[in-house]
């Protein structure tokens, strides 16, 4: 199986941002929000992102960088290379890859 | 664990409502706009994801069963209905159902939700199980967010009486005196508590499905408002019965799908369901050969290829296949779009290609028990959608979810208006204390996601669609395990933003006492019908033609 080597922004607002680096094996085909959910399985269940649908693209929440590039984690396929994965950059940061994207009038302020 | 006292000058955000919705899928949305037009002045519809964008509806990229067309009438639909049932539908539910779920697609026709068309009227397909073509759908595999996104914009035009919040997840029911006055949640992107007062509350949470590894819905399904209807005093019916959809995609990989797919292929298409020697093989486990047609309910279906599997000649992952290589290229791309270049990007070519099916957690039949007004036996609680037990007995008929939510939920947020008209007690804090508690709870560190996934193990080694005693027992040893090793305060501090290991924990609390639910019923049922079917116990019995209600009793699930 190939491997993919993830590069994840940790923390919240005002932490000092770094980058967690995560090797794992994949099976072609699977997509980056796969790898995301099989890192709190097995690794680290502290890593923070946003999804409700499991992979059919229909929720739209598993927004995020990918590169520097907007993309669906469920979409975005891994590839055998190092990745890097940013929070939105224009939203407010919850924490790692979390950010707040629901529209305002649908918060609780 | 240590339990921190809240400061008085911490009190936690409170709201009040009219009404409170708790879940913002077909169910949780219609209720919302019919108890704002019945006069309720404030309700507040909250969901654990986002409005409108979790759940089952947005999932649901299929038909939809109503009567709707010229030659079709609901009494027609209510028969196939009580047929799948298997004897156990609630025929006053299933009545309201087909009736009102008839009135409600019309409805949702004149909120421009987009049903397909054919000449005058809707476009149609007959489903398994139903006697005509009677599935609308809204094309190219985008029913379900076409109905979400049909709801979410009748919601935003009724204004300010619904107040819409997402990311609350209802932790527990407040209840004084015997009755539901409102909730505790925890705002999931915060991490803070908070309190809600409602005269009456609906919980529109749908089901259960994410207890299996398997599923086919949103990742919050997580049987949740059976936990907390349980946990305020309702009875449940029926938990045994989770329907599995027999031809959930397996292999390849596919991405940005919908794993429920290939259903409305088979509906348009046919298609041919073969074992791994490229035989056809439905008719040697009871079902009639289907010469290229899609005519095997779920049952069956599921039935016949697990037994396959079972018998040694399944596919190379463990299911069936599925072909549709003697379909012509064009009638493919006529029938199916823009799907069919989302299946090249996964490398998938149906004229050359067969995939991969096997059964798949997708719904479940029992749940809450409710009266004709959706009334649970709680005051001040109703419940609407899949978290309702009783309509679809012990099979559900294909196309029948989205309009059980649509109607269900008209339904609740009607009789909502009016309960809320008359008042209720006012909120008492003291009552919401044990929940707030455990809110400000710090457990120890825990790899909750790994639990969650354990569960779902579980769940699908021994309470699948096929059940034994011994698996059974099995299944309880392992989760009463499961249950003490999470045990009673949630890792971590409170107040973390989207903490997803704490939000497992709360999940995986109400998780277990359904999934201890299921097993209980399931070990109870000794007889095989419709979605639950006993290795042990083959044939169906009619001393078991009853339904199973259960309750809890000092905090476990009993048979009532």
């Amino acid at each position: 199986m190939p491997t993919t080597t993830l590069h994840i922004r940790r923390g919240g607002p005002g932490e000092a941002p770094r980058h967690d680096v995560f090797e794992l094996s994949f099976e072609p085909g699977e997509s980056v929000l796969d790898a995301l959910r099989r890192l709190r399985i097995g690794t680290d269940p502290t890593l923070a992102f946003r999804y409700a649908c499991l992979n059919a693209n229909a929720c739209k929440e598993c927004m995020m960088l990918l590169d520097g590039k907007v993309i669906y984690a469920c979409t975005a396929r891994l590839e055998a290379r190092d990745m890097r994965l940013d929070p939105l950059p224009n939203k407010t940061l919850l924490r790692d890859l979390a950010t707040v994207i629901a529209p305002p009038d649908e918060r609780l302020d | 664990m240590r339990n921190s006292a809240i400061p008085a000058s911490n009190q936690p955000r409170h709201f009040t409502a009219d009404v409170l919705i708790i879940g913002a899928g077909a169910a949780g949305m219609y209720a919302a706009i019919e108890a704002a037009r019945q006069g309720a002045g404030s309700v507040l519809l909250l969901d654990r994801s986002l409005i409108g964008r979790g759940g089952a509806t947005v999932m649901a990229q299929m038909t939809v069963a109503a009567a709707v067309g010229p030659d079709d009438d609901w009494r027609h639909h209510l028969a196939d209905t009580l047929a799948a049932g298997r004897g156990l539908c609630d025929p006053a539910l299933a009545a309201l159902l087909c009736e009102v779920g008839a009135e409600c697609i019309l409805e949702m026709d004149r909120w421009k939700v987009g049903w397909a068309r054919a000449g005058t009227g809707f476009a149609s397909v007959q489903a398994p199980g139903h006697d005509r073509a009677r599935c609308v759908y809204v094309d190219f595999l985008s029913t379900g967010p076409a109905v979400s996104k049909a709801l979410r914009a009748q919601v935003q035009r009724v204004g300010d009486a619904i107040r819409r919040i997402g990311e609350m997840l209802v932790t527990d029911l407040v209840v004084q005196d015997g009755r539901v006055t409102g909730a505790v949640a925890l705002h999931v992107a915060s991490g803070a508590p908070l309190t809600i007062a409602a005269p009456t509350t609906i919980i529109a949470t749908g089901g259960l499905t994410r207890l299996y590894a398997r599923n086919s819905a949103s990742a919050n399904m997580s049987g949740d408002g059976y936990a907390l209807a349980m946990r305020a005093g309702a009875t449940l019916l029926d938990m045994e019965f989770v329907q599995f959809f027999p031809i959930g995609h397996l292999a390849p990989r596919l991405i940005g799908m919908d794993p429920i797919m290939w259903d409305p292929f088979r509906y348009k298409l046919g298609g041919r369901l073969l074992n791994g020697a490229m035989q056809e093989f439905v008719e040697r486990w009871g079902g009639d050969a289907e010469n290229g047609t899609y005519s095997t309910t779920r049952d069956l279906a599921t039935h016949a290829i697990i037994k396959e599997v079972e018998a040694g000649h399944g596919s190379p992952n463990g299911g069936a296949w599925l072909s549709f290589t003697h379909v012509p290229a064009a009638e493919l791309r006529a029938a199916f779009g823009p799907v069919i270049d989302k299946l090249a990007a996964n490398g998938i070519d149906l004229t050359r290609d067969c995939i991969e099916v096997s059964p798949i957690a997708h719904y479940h039949m029992g749940g809450v028990r409710v009266d004709t007004a959706m009334r649970t036996d709680v005051p001040g609680l109703l419940c609407a959608g899949e978290a309702v037990g009783g309509a679809n007995g012990a099979n559900r008929l294909s196309g029948n979810a989205i309009t059980e939510a649509l109607a269900f939920g008209r339904l609740a947020g009607a009789e909502a208006a009016r309960q809320a008209a008359e008042g209720a007690p006012a909120f008492d804090v003291a009552a919401a204390r044990p929940a707030l508690a455990l809110l400000a709870a710090e457990g120890p560190a825990q790899n909750t996601a790994a639990l969650v996934a354990r569960l779902q193990h579980i769940m699908a080694a021994d309470v699948g669609p096929f059940r034994t005693a011994a698996g059974l027992a099995r299944a309880a040893a392992a989760l009463a395990a499961l249950r003490e090793e999470i045990g009673t305060a949630p890792p971590g501090t409170p107040g973390l933003a989207h903490d997803l290991v704490r939000l497992d924990w709360l999940d995986l609390r109400q998780m277990l006492l359904v999934a201890k639910s299921v097993v209980l019923a399931a070990t109870a049922r000794t007889e095989s019908r419709g979605a639950h079917q006993r290795e042990d116990f083959p044939e169906m019995s009619p001393s078991w033609e009853r339904n199973l209600p259960l309750r809890l009793r000092a905090g476990v699930p009993e048979l009532a």
